[in-house]
């Protein structure tokens, strides 16, 4: 069994961002850290290789080929997975229907079983490649799991939404999409660090692909940081707040 | 001049409010844009929801039924709904980004060939086009996006919009025969959280405890909520710890709501928790840490013990009252 996965580099969320002079994208001088979501993925795929046993993994990276390339092996292969896949791209201007598309790619090129990759990415909060992905394939998919079970050729996945959780069951191939609570990611080992640098990683260009028309179908015109809330006051005690909610809020 | 379908929302038995704040996206849309909009009801025995949709000013509510729509599937739902939106001429299709509509719409915007801009907020304009603003870096960033393909697909954030009262039109309701086709997917089981309070997305006021509480989270959210009718939501720590089901995490990654009141109880604040209710009318905070970011966006902040302050607060609200 062949399982693809993802690995997406982002600009840490939790670093103070900066738009661009041309106020389309983040500024360069940023953080990087692996996709949260990625990382559910990843281990979802480590972990059901263990538990199956001949089971390939290979991750997939798309962006700036040096940086992702990097990440692809420190974030993916240190971790566990067999290989490594990069594809070039400007981070700025692809959309998340162009990296469907470059992953439908791949995909024939290496028919995996399985395709797990993040709900979302932590930048752009887009929500998109997975489904887009299994559209373009015209695969069943589970989106948002936190439960993920192989039972022969069919894969039970627990997902979370709105008014609780809901099982399907699904047959391979298919995409699934990982969501926080599936796991806990593991670290890279020292020696999972030192065996990543041997691991294979092919690279592609975008003009590799035969992608036909390789324009995304949506670009950011502008960014802008939103006012924040100014902060309010310290209210003494108990007694302080009921009155405040009461006379000035008007709200209870 | 736009053709706006909107896909409701709904639990088989009647709409859900949320489709009420898509209305409102659409009527946005159409000021700028001009054109008109249509509702979609798909499902299994709705023509119900689609007859109690029909005053709001739609040009017809199509209702679309088969009976491997009673627990739709992305696969089905989105050929179902692409299907009918080719069938009217759709340049927009709209969706709230519920679960549902996260799930099924990018596989929409395939089949019609459109670029998707999720959980809209607002619409906004570059250079004579439509731009949809949306929230980027957990809210820390807003993009404003254009979409260069005819057709456009869209989720809406239902907190940005109003809920759109009926105006009393009577949209007729027109059958659309549904296909969803056949799917490797099957639907097994649903686990719904089981609760009386309204719910998260439709309450006024929204009582929220964080990890702090520990197993004490209901004994210390409930009593405030009922008094205030309120719902309960929770923060990401407090789901992964088990003190509180999935379905009420609120943020980044959970719901996003903007009640006329919150209360934030025993929550830190992370970025990732303010992207789902810093647009509440007023917050309350209470956390036994003066130095939580939670107090940076409070209207009303206090330093206690969430154990002691919040029965306190529940008593004195009922003896005002009485
Ligand atoms: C990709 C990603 C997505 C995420 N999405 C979300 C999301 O959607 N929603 C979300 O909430 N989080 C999300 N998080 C997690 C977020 O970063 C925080 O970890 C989380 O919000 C912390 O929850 P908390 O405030 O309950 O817990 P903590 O940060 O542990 O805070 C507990 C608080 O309780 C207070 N406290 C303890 N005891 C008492 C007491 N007796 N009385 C009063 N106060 C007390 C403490 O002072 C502290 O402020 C996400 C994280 C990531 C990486
Ligand atoms: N540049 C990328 N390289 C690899 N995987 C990606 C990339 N962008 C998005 N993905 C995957 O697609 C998921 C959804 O992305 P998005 O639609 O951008 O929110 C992410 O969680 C990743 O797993």
């Amino acid at each position: 069994m062949k399982i693809l996965v993802s690995a997406k580099r982002v600009s840490d969320p939790n670093a103070k961002l900066a738009i661009s002079g041309d106020g389309k994208w983040v500024e360069g001088d940023v953080e990087y850290v692996m996709n949260y979501f990625c990382e559910n993925a990843i281990e979802c795929a480590l972990a059901l290789a263990e538990e199956h046993g001949d089971v390939e993994t290979v991750a997939l990276g798309i962006g700036d080929s040096d940086e992702t390339g990097r990440f692809v092996r420190q974030g993916a292969l240190a971790r566990g997975i067999d290989r490594g896949i990069v594809v070039s791209a400007d981070e700025g201007t692809i959309d998340s229907d162009l990296i469907a598309r470059v992953y439908q790619k791949i995909v024939e090129k290496e028919s995996p079983d399985l395709v797990l990759i993040g709900k979302q990415s932590v930048d752009g909060d887009s929500n998109q490649v997975g489904q887009l992905l299994a559209e373009y394939l015209d695969w069943p998919q589970a989106t948002f799991a936190s439960k993920v079970e192989l039972k022969g050729d069919q894969v039970e996945v627990t997902r979370e939404v709105d008014g609780g959780l809901e099982v399907v069951s699904l047959s391979l191939p298919c995409v699934i999409t990982a969501d926080l609570r599936l796991n806990e990611p593991r670290f890279a080992s020292l020696a999972g660090i030192m065996k990543a640098k041997k691991k294979p990683l092919d690279e592609y260009e975008l003009d590799d692909l035969d992608l036909g028309d390789a324009a995304p179908k949506v670009r950011i015109a502008k960014m802008t940081t939103p006012s924040g809330r100014k902060s309010g006051v310290l209210v003494k005690d108990v007694d302080d707040l009921v009155a405040k909610l009461r006379g000035e809020a008007r709200v209870i | 001049m736009s053709k706006i379908l909107i896909i409701a929302d709904h639990d088989n038995g009647s709409a859900k409010k949320i489709t009420l704040n898509t209305i409102d996206f659409a009527k946005q849309l159409i000021a700028k844009r001009g054109g008109s909009f249509d509702i979609a009801v798909i499902g299994s025995g709705v023509a119900g929801v689609a007859a109690a949709l029909t005053g709001h000013g739609a040009g017809a509510v199509h209702l679309a039924e088969h009976a491997d729509l009673a627990h739709p599937l992305a696969q089905g739902f989105a050929k179902v709904v692409a299907d009918l939106a080719k069938a009217v001429g759709a340049d927009v299709v709209a969706m709230s980004a519920s679960s549902l509509g996260k799930d099924a719409l990018p596989r929409v915007a395939v089949r019609l060939q459109a670029g998707m801009a999720s959980d809209v907020i607002g619409i906004g304009d570059a250079g004579g086009s439509v731009a949809y603003r949306r929230p980027m870096w957990a809210g820390n960033l807003v993009g404003d996006v254009v979409i260069d393909t005819p057709v456009h697909v869209v989720t809406v954030r239902s907190s940005a919009f109003d809920a759109i009262a009926a105006s009393g039109g009577a949209s007729p309701v027109q059958s659309f025969a549904a296909d969803p086709g056949s799917s490797r997917a099957k639907f097994v089981r649903f686990d719904g959280t089981q609760s009386s309070r309204p719910d998260l997305g439709e309450a006024t006021v929204v009582v929220a405890g964080g990890r702090g509480l520990k197993d004490r989270f209901g004994a210390i959210t409930e009593p405030l909520a009922d008094l205030l009718n309120g719902a309960i939501g929770a923060s990401r720590a407090a789901v992964d710890d088990g003190f509180a089901p999935n379905d009420y995490q609120i943020g980044q990654t959970g719901k996003v709501v903007a009640p006329q009141l919150y209360f934030a109880i025993a929550i830190s604040g992370a970025v990732q928790h303010l992207a789902g209710m810093k647009n509440s009318k007023v917050i309350v905070a209470i956390n036994k840490n003066a130095d939580e970011p939670i107090f940076k966006v409070a209207d009303y902040g206090l330093v206690a013990d969430a154990f002691t302050a919040v029965p306190e607060l529940v008593s004195k609200i009922k003896a005002l009252r009485s």
